[in-house]
């Protein structure tokens, strides 16, 4: 009914103060399926979400979420979306059941209806053991996946994660992404933001990347894989000598260089015939390379890659205490 | 598809009334604390200041001059716990699912400032209990202990609006609790420990008029069956004149918190 895409968004900035923290993002978010915003601390993804959410006002530039505007229609909004911050969102104090009844009843559910909801989205999320117990007492998986059945109290078209995973065990992370992947499966859209490319690659159908406030690149994961290679070969090399002769050979194609440690990273599909001529290529007389490792690409290579810099680094991040503050 | 928006603000008011409500009953612990202090201090002042204070004959005892005082103190404490959890609120993630529920300032703060009403009545009936339980014996009639009751919930109302201004403004819970020392300071200058005329005279002018003098002169001349004489409309305009301050610069502070 309201076209294919569930987010448009044009030109979006923002400054907190001084400090420019979107400089123009651009987003075309199909509908359905999972959406990844990938980016460093600081790139400036919660604020897109934010702003998207209509939790936050842009300086410039437009956006249409599930068919109706963020700035001129935000009830319209507010009412066909839903939100999971990075922070709890819960009453710690309140047990689970009791967090779900109070949001279905903001959502609009009369009491009966919402007590009912309350307790299907706690067997759904497997914390109908715990519904009478406090969240305090929750650990963060549990607390993140009550988070998450909060936001589908009512039946939004658009879903918000800001960084749904940070802070969890690995366990938990798959029993997170389960959850993210089957929400999709009912039709939901999901647009999530995560620092971790396995995740956006295990979830994500289109993502793009955002670094200081810009998209630098918007694509499949397969796309940009391959764009950025799907995975490293790391050499160690044997004297300066020949790392100073491997690196003026490579030129560009030396996608990570370190003259102290005296290594050099190529990208690699990872399979053995490609190691094979690789090495053959860089070391022809099989003295010079005394190490090799293939090792995944990282949120580093992607931005060595597309951006010919490092990531931005997130010095500006305490300009407002809801962006991303960096975390140990 | 708009359902009616003032039923929906209604609706939501009322969900966040009980939510606040359910959250001051786990916090039993601050609950009692701003219970037992003014309890406390009421015993400090009755049994340990009380013999040498003499408040003239005209009041009998001490405990039934104290008394008003001590209740409100009990709605200072409470109303800074107020405006912690408002801060609270507004600090966490919870205030942004509020808000992408489209649920509006006004039901937030209203859950708020009731559920902080009825703490404070719950505390009024604890504080009382032991005032008649040590000597307190007020005259009045059912009708004049209703009357007595309404000028302190006009006051207690008013301060809780004030208490979520602040909870509004504060950054942090300590910030808020800070608001506690400015409000439990206003009845140490008042009639609400001794009378006025036995403080410096440079005292006397902001000791009767400031807000809390004539609150506690009503509620007196209103348990003790005297006439109430000229306290009656100035507690009620302080009460109802702060509250129409508070009102506008908690939906001021809101939006500038959420911009």
């Amino acid at each position: 009914m309201r076209g294919t895409t569930a987010v448009e968004a044009e030109g979006l900035r923002k400054s907190y103060g001084s400090v420019e923290v979107l400089r123009g993002i651009d987003l075309s978010v199909p509908r359905g399926g999972v959406f990844a915003l990938l980016g460093p601390n600081g790139a400036g993804k919660t604020t897109t979400v934010r702003i998207l959410a209509t939790l936050a006002q842009a300086d410039a530039g437009r956006a249409v979420v599930a068919g109706a505007d963020v700035r001129r229609e935000r009830s319209l909004v507010r009412r066909r979306i839903s939100l999971t911050g990075q922070y709890a969102s819960v009453d710690e104090m309140l047990t689970g059941a009791e967090n779900l009844r109070l949001t279905a009843r903001l959502a609009g559910h009369p009491r009966r209806a919402a007590r009912r909801r309350a307790d299907e989205l706690l067997e759904r999320f497997a914390l109908g053991g715990a519904a009478g117990r406090r969240v305090a007492t929750y650990s963060g998986g549990m607390r993140r996946r009550l988070d998450i059945a909060a936001c589908l109290v009512g039946t939004p078209e658009v879903v918000f994660l800001d960084e749904p995973s940070t802070g969890l065990d690995p366990r938990s992370r798959q029993t997170l992404w389960d959850v993210v992947r089957e929400l999709a499966s009912g039709g939901v859209t999901v647009l999530l933001t995560t620092q971790y490319l396995e995740e956006a690659d295990q979830l994500a159908g289109r993502l793009a990347v955002v670094d200081g406030g810009r998209v630098v690149a918007e694509g499949g994961p397969a796309e940009l894989k391959a764009r950025v290679g799907g995975r490293r070969l790391h050499l160690a090399l044997r004297d300066a000598d020949a790392y100073t002769r491997l690196v003026s050979a490579l030129g560009p194609r030396a996608v990570h260089r370190d003259p102290e440690h005296r290594t050099v990273e190529l990208a690699t599909d990872g399979g053995a015939a490609h190691v094979r001529a690789l090495l053959d290529e860089v070391d022809p007389t099989r003295g010079e390379v005394t190490r090799f490792e293939v090792r995944g690409a990282t949120l580093d290579d992607v931005f060595l890659t597309l951006t010919g810099t490092p990531p931005t680094a997130p010095a500006h991040a305490a300009g407002s205490h809801r962006e991303e503050p960096v975390r140990g | 598809m708009a359902e009616f928006a003032p039923a929906r603000g209604a609706g939501h008011a009322l969900t966040m009334v009980d939510r606040s409500l359910r959250l001051s009953a786990r916090n039993v612990d601050a609950v009692l604390v701003s219970l037992v202090l003014p309890v406390m201090l009421m015993l400090v002042f009755v049994y340990f200041f009380g013999g040498a204070i003499d408040t003239g004959a005209s009041h009998g005892d001490y405990v039934t001059y104290v008394a008003p005082g001590v209740l409100i103190l009990c709605a200072g404490y409470g109303a800074s716990m107020t405006a912690v959890s408002v801060t609270r609120d507004m600090a966490e993630g919870v205030i942004d699912r509020f808000r992408s529920l489209d649920v509006g300032g006004t039901a937030v703060l209203t859950g708020h400032v009731v559920a902080s009403t009825v703490r404070n009545l719950a505390a009024t009936a604890a504080v009382l209990a032991v005032a008649l339980a040590i000597g307190f014996r007020p005259t009045a009639d059912p009708a004049r202990w209703l009357a007595a009751l309404g000028v302190l919930l006009a006051y207690v109302v008013a301060l809780a609006w004030l208490a979520a201004v602040v909870g509004l403004l504060a950054h942090s819970a300590e910030a808020a609790g800070g608001f506690t020392f400015f409000i439990l300071f206003l009845p140490y200058p008042s009639s609400a420990f001794v009378p006025i005329d036995t403080m410096p005279g440079w005292l006397h002018g902001f000791a009767e008029h400031q807000p809390v003098t004539p609150v506690i002169e009503s509620m007196r001349a209103l348990l003790l069956d005297r006439p109430v004489g000229d306290a009656l409309w100035p507690a009620l305009a302080w009460s109802a004149g702060l509250t129409a301050l508070a009102l506008p610069l908690c939906a001021l502070a809101f939006r500038r918190r959420t911009a």
